[in-house]
This record gives C-alpha cells, structure tokens and sequence, in this order.
C-alpha cells in the first residue's frame, strides 16, 4: 500500500517538476522544478525496492544472517538511489553555476533572453 | 499558446504512461537472485552489517570511484565558471550577523563535524556512510559562511584533503589488484568481529576516504558559489 501511494507521489512529483521545467521562463525557477522531478524519480526508485513487513537492509540482532533473505528489503535501489542524489546534487549546482554566469552577462534571468544559439 | 498546448499533450502522454505503469506494478513477493545473494553473502564475502554500503563500496566499487570522480568534475568545473572574472573585496561590506547566528554557529558546528565523521565512520554498520557523512560535514561549513560569509577558507587544504583521499582511495583499490582478489578487494584488512567498528576490512577506511573526500568537494564547491556574493 505504502509502495504505491509513494510510486504514484513520485510519478505525480515528475510530472509537475516537467510541467514547470517546460512552462517557466525564468530559469531559477526552471532549476526548482529539475530538482523536484529529480525527487519523484528517486520516490519512484525507493518505492519499487520496498516490499511489505521488511526492514531496512541492515543486519542486526533483530534481522539475524541466517534469516536476512525473508526480512530485509531489496538494497540494489537504495544504493542505486544514493548515487542518483549525489550525482543529482552535482547537475543542480552545475545548474546554479551557469545560470550565475548567464545572469552577469544577460543580467536577465529569462531564457528568451537566450538567443545566441537560437537559428 | 501552441507551446502551452504542445507542453501540455507531452505531459498527458507521459501521465499515460505512468499511469499505466503504476498500475500494473505488482510488488514483489520475495527478493530477486541479486538481492538474495546480497542479503545471503554479504557478511561471509565482506564482513559488514549494512548491506547498502557493502554494495556500494566492495560489489560496485568501481561505480563508486566513477561517482566520486564525477563530483570532482563538479567541484572543478563549478569552480572554474563561478572563479572567472570575480573579483573580490568588491562590494559594500555586510552587516555584522546576529548574536543568536553567530554563538550557535560556534556551538554547532563542532557537533555537526563530529556527528559527520561519525557517521562516515560507522558507515559499515549503521545507516549512513560516506556520501551521507560528507554532505553533513559540508553543512557544517556552510553553517560558518552564513555566520561569516566573508571568510577566507583555504582552497589549498581542501584541494589537499580532498586530493590525498582520492589518492588513497584509488591506492587502497589497486593493492586490491595486487594482493587481494581484484581492484577494491576488501580482504586487505581482517574482517573481525561481526558489528564492530573496526570489522568488515577495507570498507570502514574506504567509506571514510569518500566521506573526507565529499565533503571537501561540496565545501569548495559552497565556497566557490559564497565566493560571487559581493562581486
């Protein structure tokens, strides 16, 4: 129950991320919304790992080694999910730094601004 | 009006999709063969009660030297474009910030650093690890520019940590190829006793290289973006 509230919360968070990538022309907030879509991906990611009445994979006195394959749940997306959060980190302070530099030459936060490569 | 109607169908297009796949998704009864195997062999194959590490550091190891190398390229480049052209002491000077800002500041950020290294540190048995650590240790720093954002930190000893840690990441990985059974091998060091701190070989040293390691990239890259203010 709890996976599918999350996948459809995260499927949900893409698209309004896309809408206001797509809509807005101020770039700033084009960033938020990359950051929010990026967020339902990871949500999505998370979700699809979990399975009902398990624990995290982590093993203690409670989840002993024998009986770790029947109570934990699956580690492959959580440690897929860990490198997408930092790599996204990276894309968003790429981001910030462009839109920085942008913002000195243009002094304009509107993309339409942006028409060096437009033809 | 065309671009709004464009931008909407792509959207409802997408919403199917989802939809659909949402949908359709059964969860899973029992783990797949590649979660069995982690959760079966990771403490007899690396010695470490949190699987997601052991996955991180010693099964996909070489992933993770891809990611760290990515996050330099970031720091790099974030420090390139911001750099160019900026010119410091330029600007009005700022007001001094608020008592309660500063003397928590002095209080916290102690504590946050400490509870960083803790939490790379114990990355093999608790939740947490290098990444997590790295970015709280970063906080801490963030925490001193807001309090104080003119001041000067040393790019150098960054560049330092930050640098001799890839270093020995990477050494760590090829004594690996030499000694062990291949690159990030984890049977260098002992496994020890299951649960203690110093346990489960390399990982413990190589999650906190990553640690040192991300949290110099994301301070110089906060010091990079605190550097524009006042130009």
């Amino acid at each position: 129950m709890i996976a599918t509230i999350s996948i459809f919360a995260g499927f949900a968070l893409i698209l309004i991320g896309l809408y206001g990538a797509l809509t807005n022309r101020n770039m700033l907030r084009m960033i938020v919304a990359f950051t929010v879509a990026n967020t339902g991906v990871n949500l999505v990611l998370v979700a699809v790992g979990h399975m009902f009445g398990r624990t995290a994979p982590i093993l203690d006195s409670a989840v002993p080694v024998a009986e770790a394959a029947s109570k934990i749940i699956d580690p492959v997306p959580q440690a897929l999910v860990l490198t997408a959060i930092v790599i996204g980190l990276g894309v968003t302070a790429l981001m910030l730094a462009y839109v920085y530099r942008l913002h000195q030459n243009n002094h304009s936060l509107d993309i339409s601004k942006c028409t060096e490569l437009k033809w | 009006m065309i671009k709004r109607f464009t931008v909407l169908l792509l959207l409802v297009g997408l919403a199917t999709i989802f939809f659909s796949l949402a949908l359709g998704y059964v969860p899973d009864e029992s783990l797949n063969q590649t979660a069995r195997y982690y959760a079966e062999n990771t403490v007899s194959d690396t010695g470490a009660t949190n699987i997601v590490t052991a996955i991180i550091v010693t099964y996909r190891g070489l992933d993770t030297l891809g990611e760290v190398t990515v996050l330099f390229l970031t720091a790099a480049i974030v420090g390139l474009v911001l750099t160019r052209g900026a010119e410091e002491g330029k600007g009005k000077p700022m007001l001094p910030s608020g008592e309660l800002l500063s003397t928590g500041s002095g209080l916290l950020v102690p504590l946050i650093l400490l509870l960083g290294v803790y939490v790379f540190v114990n990355g093999h048995l608790t939740p947490g690890g290098g990444f997590q650590g790295g970015a709280i240790l970063a906080s801490g720093i963030m925490l001193i520019l807001l309090t104080d954002p003119m001041r000067h930190f040393s790019h150098r000893l960054i560049g330092l940590i930050e640098s001799v840690s890839g270093l020995v990441f990477i050494t760590v990985g090829i004594l690996g190829i030499v000694l062990g059974a291949g690159f990030l091998d984890n049977s260098l060091l002992p496994k020890g006793t299951l649960g203690e701190l110093f346990s489960a070989g390399t990982i413990p040293l190589v999650y906190s290289l990553i640690g040192l390691k991300v949290g110099a990239e994301f301070s110089s890259m906060l010091l990079s973006l605190s550097e524009t203010e006042g130009s």
